[in-house]
């Protein structure tokens, strides 16, 4: 099955290759080929002899999440980007980093440390957040990916509550398309809107369009100080409330946590406040103050300056949270947890963050159904949670786990008044009828090889006939990470 | 943009027409002239004949939008008052194969929103419901006729508001932010409106409504909300917008600071940006912008500046005033000679008018002027002006200077006389210029006006055939057939065809035995 010998044309486009061994499979699926491109110029040399001799690609970087998504259908030659592992540019008076696709997340935050700054994406097992090497780069093991992984996977860890995910940080990026064609969108600059952004279209498509080789970013100062508060609760009810009130609060908090590492034990909460020594001392007395009810009276969360109504905020004591700790240092769990389970079966959920109870409530259903007990951890105010479940689970169990949670998760009701309009009007309206979006939604990160067979990876998506017409112009003959991604693309 | 002061009578400038709106390369499918005769009953049916606009003189109204140097009447305008009804107008129109094109309140500033004489405009102005907000989500759902403003009042009683703020926000569209991805003074701290738009309800070219994201922002599939945000009007019309929505900060406090040198405020500006603070808002003005902001507004800015730096601080209150305290620290030291600070409303308004009304207000100190939307690295900001200043000089044309320093997006007003023969050329070739300087700083021709039609003869210096070949294979998986805001955009318009076939024969190595097959 595996190929005796590399062919002239693929040795003469790349100075790195080699024929592929057992541990270059992914997903099952044996490559013949390994080339290690140096330049976007060489990779671009290298997808076009690929195109030429009608070999499915698949790009892989330092493969920390290689087994996330569907596993491909074909696979003849693998392109991985570690050699291409250069900052190019960090322009520290403007705050942008540009880079190859195969620096690891550890040597950017390096890199852009040294001039006090950093790129806010501190996706899960990365390290915790603080003043000192910690976010991306920190001691976690997952600083060792890759940012073109980052950007395919659109990962984003505990900061996505402010910053967002790399789609929302990302200001230009290089790919080399399936044919060959070397293409460039955005820039080096934090503001642009010249021509479409291509970057957003790259951004979480898990290597199905083309081959990204160079990125640019837009970076923040790091923060001088950080504080998290903790709090445990005892329900779903008081986890919705903690994250309501720090989401609300005026109190600008980077990252708002929950961990619920199995359904007999509290829910673990945490808060963020970054920002200089002093100012975040102070909020995070507020918020203590806040989440304990001690507060004297109401919390204005109007603007002093323009004099707009204050609207007060419920104490969480009311709905019975534990003790608040406040710390300089990120609990144990922090930016771990389910999300950053290395095995078993890990699931997406995203969701309107006004509806964490009811998501809550879903997978303890679900779970319960079924005999399961998952890990649940995640950036609750975010709308974004992970669930977990042990390698052990049965593969049929998991499956049925899926099946009920996806059931179960409920639209936000503002959502489903508002779209059932759109539902009644689209009845005649064609191809695309797929009626007013879920509002939730539960996706398969990575999971064993017989739970991937009993399961749909990605469940239901809005859209797909488009995305599927996307595709279709980018890679024609879909030899590109073919059926990883929505819908078997 | 090209922007005569005293607004013209529409259509008196023939010279003004614009050649992107009717020339041989844009033309449209062969026959949609005839084609939209027979479809102006198909669409009067669909919206009622009190949605449709026929009369000529009627038709002028649209010729354009807020860049009125280009201008064409359309041939017909519609206004639905449903998502359904935009469908069917569109599937209508794709059928006929006439080109249409989606207008929200027609203030763009780079033609976007330009009409097609032989296509239908789509005006959105009559779809204004806000249809929901969920305070505890952080969301509201929206029409795209909606004002940008109006989303931000309706958010206000749950202590919430919509942070991009374009300076036409009292009446620009929602629908027409999605189309430009416009951002505003405030988005170096809070982003633009790609960053807060987390579901699309869009009618496709075919005229199809569909979904793009689920209100989460993080729906699983290909960003197509994040490429149809800022896809200026090309990949579909928007009918219903999810947005996001935040909390409004505690507290604000604006700071004037006036300098004797051009050079002194951009120090200031860098090192603000290096001292790790991120002001909401970081805003500059030179000599001549002050001038004809004095002389429209009387904003009253300290006498005998050379530039002023208006710098807005928001979040928690501690931290405000201690960023505050520090930002007058830094522009003292690069030697402000006069700093002033708004703690109200009434006080901070005083502040951003002379800001705000600076692109009017040009028009008392020049009879035309163009705006041009440049953006540098924020670092050669001072290079940056300073060969304007010398374009200027060496051209005799003078260009005011405003602009959102905070994140380099300048917005320089080539000043001229339409009444003198050349002038308008030679403030045409200063614009290019401008626009040049930037790209060799490693900028770009738009930071948040859009391409439209005013600059995509531009958009080849900053992007690679490659690179728009590229651009196009989305528009092409969205609108095959071209009849989407044709002629926007892209210099030269791809012609999509079919898309290839997958490879099904062997490869020919293969055939002869070079290649192994796996």
């Amino acid at each position: 099955m595996t190929a005796q010998s590399i062919p002239a044309l693929l040795a003469g486009a790349c100075t790195d290759i080699r024929l592929a061994g057992k541990a270059d499979a992914v997903g099952g699926c044996q490559p013949s080929y390994h080339a290690c491109p140096a330049s976007t110029q060489e990779a671009s040399a290298v997808l076009r002899v690929a195109a030429e001799l009608g070999l499915a690609v698949l790009p892989r970087g330092a493969g920390t999440r290689l087994h996330w998504g569907a596993p491909p259908s074909r696979c003849d030659l693998v392109v991985d980007t570690r050699r291409m592992d250069a900052v190019l540019e960090h322009a520290a008076g403007d705050l942008v980093v540009r880079v190859q696709a195969g620096v690891s997340l550890r040597k950017l935050a390096d890199v852009v440390g040294a001039a006090g700054q950093r790129l806010a994406l501190d996706p899960p097992g990365s390290g915790g957040a603080g003043p000192g090497g910690a976010g991306p780069g920190g001691a976690g093991p997952g600083g060792t990916g890759t940012i073109g992984g980052l950007i395919a996977t659109g990962v984003a860890g505990p900061l996505r509550l402010r910053y967002g995910a790399p789609r929302d940080l990302l200001i230009g990026i290089t790919v080399v398309r399936a044919d060959g064609a070397v293409a460039h969108s955005g820039g080096k600059v934090v503001k642009n809107v010249a021509g479409y952004d291509l970057g957003k279209l790259f951004a979480g498509s898990y290597g199905t369009l083309g081959l990204i080789t160079e990125a640019a970013f837009r970076l923040h100062p790091k923060p001088q100080a950080v504080a998290f508060v903790t709090t445990d609760c005892p329900d779903v009810a008081a986890a919705q409330a903690v994250m309501a009130a720090a989401a609300d609060s005026p109190l600008a908090p980077s990252a708002a946590e929950l961990d619920w590492p199995r359904r007999e034990a509290p829910i673990r909460a945490g808060i963020l406040l970054e920002g200089d020594p002093a100012g975040v001392a102070e909020r995070a007395e507020r918020l203590r103050a806040l989440l304990t009810g001690a507060a004297a009276g109401p919390v204005a969360t109007g603007p002093v300056a323009t004099g707009t109504v204050a609207t007060g905020t419920v104490p969480v004591s009311a709905v019975g949270a534990g003790p608040v700790a406040v710390s300089t240092v990120a609990p144990s769990w922090w930016g771990r947890g389910a999300a950053a389970a290395a095995d078993g079966t890990v699931l997406r959920l995203a969701f309107w963050a006004g509806e964490l109870a009811a998501v809550l409530d879903a997978i303890a259903r679900a779970a319960a159904g079924g005999g399961l007990d998952p890990a649940v951890s995640g950036s609750a105010a975010a709308g974004v949670l992970h669930v977990s479940l042990p390698p052990s689970t049965a593969a049929a169990a998991v499956a049925e786990f899926l099946t009920a949670l996806r059931t179960a998760l409920t639209r936000s009701p503002v959502l489903a008044a508002a779209g059932g309009a759109a539902a009644a009007g689209t009845a005649a309206a064609g191809r695309l009828s797929t009626g007013p979006p879920a509002g939730a939604s539960a996706t398969v990160l990575h999971a064993p090889a017989a739970v991937l067979d009993a399961v749909d990876v990605w469940g239901p998506v809005s859209a797909l006939s488009l995305m599927q017409a996307v595709k279709d112009r980018f890679d024609p003959e879909h030899r590109l990470a073919p059926a990883r991604f929505v819908g078997g693309i | 943009m090209i922007e005569t002061a005293a607004t013209a009578p529409p259509g008196t400038s023939p010279a003004a027409t614009s050649p992107a709106a009717t020339g041989p390369a844009d033309a449209g499918p062969a026959g949609a002239a005839a084609g939209l005769a027979a479809l102006i009953p198909r669409i009067a049916a669909i919206s009622g004949p009190g949605s449709v606009i026929t009369d000529p003189l009627q038709l002028r109204t649209y010729e354009c939008d807020g860049l009125t140097a280009h201008r064409c009447s359309p041939g017909l305008v519609v206004l639905p008052e449903s998502a359904q009804q935009v469908a069917a107008i569109v599937r209508a129109c794709a059928q006929a194969k006439v080109p249409f094109v989606a207008r929200g309140s027609g203030t763009g500033l780079s033609g976007g929103a330009l009409p097609r004489g032989d296509g239908v405009l789509i005006v959105l102005t009559r779809m204004r419901n806000i249809i929901a907000i969920d305070p505890a989500s952080r969301r509201a759902i929206v029409e795209p006729g909606v004002t940008n403003l109006a989303v931000s009042k309706a958010a206000a009683p749950f202590g919430l508001f919509y942070a991009p703020d374009p300076s036409s926000q009292v009446i620009c569209s929602v629908g027409g932010n999605v189309a430009e991805n416009s951002g505003g003074a405030h988005c170096l701290k809070h982003g633009f409106t790609v960053h807060h738009v987390t579901g699309l309800e869009i009618v496709t070219p075919q005229g199809e409504l569909t979904w793009l994201g689920d209100g989460t922002g993080a729906a699983p599939g290909y960003d197509l909300l994040g490429v149809f945000t800022g896809s200026e009007g090309t990949l579909g019309i928007v009918t219903k917008i999810i947005v996001k929505l935040m909390r409004i900060p505690e507290s604000v406090t604006t700071l004037l600071a006036a300098f004797t040198t051009m050079g002194a405020g951009g120090t200031a500006v860098s090192a603000i940006i290096s001292s790790g603070i991120l002001p909401a808002a970081i805003e500059m003005m030179d000599a001549l912008a002050i001038e004809a902001a004095e002389a429209a507004v009387a904003c009253r800015y300290p006498e005998g500046a050379a530039a002023v730096l208006i710098v807005e601080l928001d979040g928690p209150q501690a931290d405000v005033v201690r960023e505050t305290a520090a930002v007058r620290a830094i522009c003292e030291q690069a030697g402000a000679y006069e700093i002033r600070a708004a703690h109200d409303a009434a006080e901070r308004t005083a502040i951003w008018t002379g800001r705000k009304s600076a692109f009017a207000a040009v028009g008392r100190i020049s009879p035309a002027y163009i705006v041009q939307d440049g953006v540098v690295p924020r670092t050669a900001l001072p290079q940056v002006l300073e060969a304007i200043t010398e374009l200027s000089a060496a051209s005799g044309v003078r260009v005011a200077n405003v602009f959102h320093a905070g994140d380099g997006n300048l917005h320089p007003l080539v000043l001229f006389d339409d009444a003198v023969p050349g002038a308008s050329e030679a403030a045409e070739k200063v614009s290019g210029a401008i626009l040049d300087l930037c790209i060799e700083h490693g900028g770009s021709i738009t930071g948040e006006h859009g391409v439209g039609v005013d600059k995509s003869k531009y958009l080849p210096r900053m992007f690679s055939p490659d690179d728009l070949d590229t651009m196009q294979l989305v528009r092409c998986a969205f609108d095959p057939a071209g009849l989407c805001n044709p002629g926007k955009i892209f210099p030269t318009p791809r012609l999509c065809g079919e898309v290839p076939g997958i490879r099904r024969a062997p490869h020919p190595l293969v055939a002869s035995g070079q290649l192994e097959q796996f």
